[in-house]
């Protein structure tokens, strides 16, 4: 039995390579000693993040999100970026709404979950300004990346067959030439830079995530660059001594950064909850594009970096707050719940 | 049962209309807000067995109080394990997960969803958020439950765009278009009814009113015709019992109300 193509997506096939480049570009590009990747935010942003580059967050939503590389990217005004929206809510929206992306390979965008859609994103792709490339789901996103670590050109999968979403998306439909019935393929997907926020990484880059994991072992290895922030940069032995832990290794990493508190306001698991009194504000003010702009004065181009946001948005007694709320020793406030 | 609730809102009795469907000793995977109470509400009532996951890797949690988020740390708290994404869905697709339970924006008489956009796609009157999970789970799962507020523009003759596979355009299509065989919705539950899907026609058919809900108020809460048994069934309303499980999964209102 052959392997017939019987259907092709129309989507845009974002971030794929032949799987040989590839290795060519890994070979040449990365390192395999152990080196201490430590620089600033700002020096990351700069030297690993393009105008036009396909870039990824780890995490899920507004959960484990590395905030202070998407402020950075915004007051560093990088432009035309391709964005996966593998489940992209804040990351992606501010991003939007800065104007930094023109195009958006799409699982899940444009919404913030119980919160209601996003006003920015909505504007920007109902007008025109941003594109949706591709659509996909969450899984099909996962499995592209899964592909790309795994450094084959595509992987067969049961999901979205029959359906609009995969005829907008970059996937073909084949025979698979054993059962003899249609399979989706779906591409690999490298993105240039990936980025996360983690609780622990050692300065080689060898990083501990506790809870779920997402799809953050996948998108790691399968992108080119990869920028840690982490809570705490911690001594290697902290690795060593627990090396099953260990689920990003150091030499898929490019860059490390101790940002505490650093993916606020979303939510870090274990130490501290969403903050929904910020994230609120933002829903409220990106409701018009001047609001959009006071939102970026006020905490990005109005503080000189992610220690005086901290403070701004409320510093220690904020954080002791969202800490107990993330703990179960206070009860979650939002302001958009007092809509419902 | 406990006594009948006196008074319940449209949401609570969604909520435990779907949670009574959810079985014992059985696996779903729950997408975020209606569904996930109502697994949670049947956890704690007749279905203490039930393993229920949650597509970012949270795997059979003893969830303390309604996530916001399917990702949020209440969806892993005091689990089986915290995984990946990777690691739910290949389950899925392996045969481990029973249930998907999902909402829905719109739905058509097949039981496919859209969730993506309204209008043309190029050139959208209103973009939803896309698939998210919902495709995967409407997939993958051996059988499929929306939750979706009824009425003539949510229930539609042809979504404007199929997000998430119900039985596409018929019997036997999902199964030629390469879905795993012998999936598809099972139940939809709207503030007015519940319904399955006809085994010939593979089309939408009410199988219950909820109470006070009349035959005229099913015909005016959709565009397109639905298949009406000789026999149609009144769901019990929520009791005083369901109701106060609820507002302890809930207590803030979030999906709920004050």
């Amino acid at each position: 039995m052959t392997m017939e193509i019987i259907q092709e997506g129309s989507g845009e096939l974002i971030g794929w390579h032949d799987p040989d480049e590839n290795r060519q570009w890994v070979r040449e590009n990365k390192p395999r000693d152990l080196r201490d990747k430590r620089i600033s935010v700002a020096e990351a942003v700069e030297k690993y993040v393009h105008d036009g580059d396909f870039i990824a967050f780890g995490g899920f939503g507004h959960i484990r999100i590395p905030m202070a590389l998407v402020y950075e990217i915004i007051r560093q005004r990088k432009q035309n970026l391709v964005m996966a929206g593998k489940t992209g809510v804040h990351d992606i929206d501010l991003l939007i709404g800065a104007g930094c992306v023109a195009k958006v390979e799409v699982a899940y965008a444009f919404g913030h979950e119980l919160r209601g859609l996003s006003p920015a994103g909505r504007r920007a792709v109902e007008s025109g300004q941003c594109k949706v490339a591709a659509e996909i789901s969450n899984a099909g996103y996962q499995w592209r990346f899964l592909a790309g670590m795994m450094g084959i050109p595509f992987i067969p999968s049961r999901n979205m067959l029959g359906t609009d979403t995969l005829k907008r998306s970059a996937c073909k439909v084949a025979t698979d030439p054993w059962s003899g019935k249609p399979v989706c393929l779906i591409p690999a997907a490298y993105p240039d830079v990936a980025m996360f926020h983690v609780p622990r990484c050692d300065k080689y880059g060898n990083t501990q995530i506790d809870g779920i994991i997402v799809e953050d072992f996948e998108l790691a290895r399968a992108a080119r660059r990869v920028i840690i922030t982490a809570e705490e940069v911690v001594d290697e032995e902290v690795i060593r001594k627990e090396p099953c832990r260990t689920v990003i290794p150091f030499y898929v990493v490019d860059a490390v950064i101790e940002v505490p508190y650093g993916a606020h306001p979303t939510l870090m698991p274990y130490l501290y909850f969403f903050d929904e009194e910020h994230i609120g504000e933002w829903l409220e003010l990106s409701k018009t594009p001047q609001g959009v702009q006071a939102y970026f004065s006020k905490y990005i181009f109005g503080v000189s970096g992610f220690e005086e946001y901290l403070e701004l948005v409320g510093g220690i007694r904020k954080f002791n707050y969202l800490k107990r709320v993330e703990k179960m020793k206070a009860p979650v406030c939002a302001p958009w719940l007092k809509s419902k | 049962m406990s006594e009948q609730a006196k008074g319940y809102t449209s949401t609570e009795l969604l909520a435990c209309v779907a949670s009574r469907l959810l079985e014992n000793k059985k696996s779903v995977l729950v997408g975020t807000g209606l569904p996930m109470i109502a697994a949670l509400l049947a956890q704690r009532n007749h279905a203490q067995g039930l393993l229920i996951i949650f597509e970012a890797g949270g795997i059979g949690p003893r969830v303390p109080v309604l996530p916001i988020s399917v990702g949020d740390s209440r969806t892993f708290y005091q689990a089986a394990a915290a995984s990946s994404m990777h690691d739910v869905m290949s389950a899925c697709q392996a045969g481990y997960v029973d249930y998907g339970f999902l909402g829905a924006a719109m739905i058509d008489q097949y039981g496919n969803i859209n969730t993506t956009v309204i209008g043309d796609w190029e050139h959208p009157t209103v973009r939803l958020p896309g698939s998210g999970g919902g495709n995967d789970i409407g997939s993958l799962c051996h059988r499929t439950i929306v939750l979706i507020r009824q009425d003539k523009r949510r229930f539609v003759e042809r979504v404007d765009f199929i997000t998430t596979p119900g039985y596409l355009d018929g019997p036997g299509a999902r199964e030629r278009a390469g879905l795993p065989e012998d999936t598809g919705p099972y139940r939809v539950i709207t503030q007015l009814g519940v319904y399955g899907f006809d085994e010939l026609t593979k089309r939408m058919k009410l199988l219950a009113v909820h109470p006070g809900v009349t035959l005229d108020d099913i015909y005016s809460g959709s565009s397109f015709e639905i298949l009406i048994p000789e026999m149609v069934e009144t769901t019990e309303p929520p009791t005083e019992e369901e109701c106060r499980m609820l507002h302890e999964i809930d207590p803030a209102g979030m999906v709920l109300g004050k």
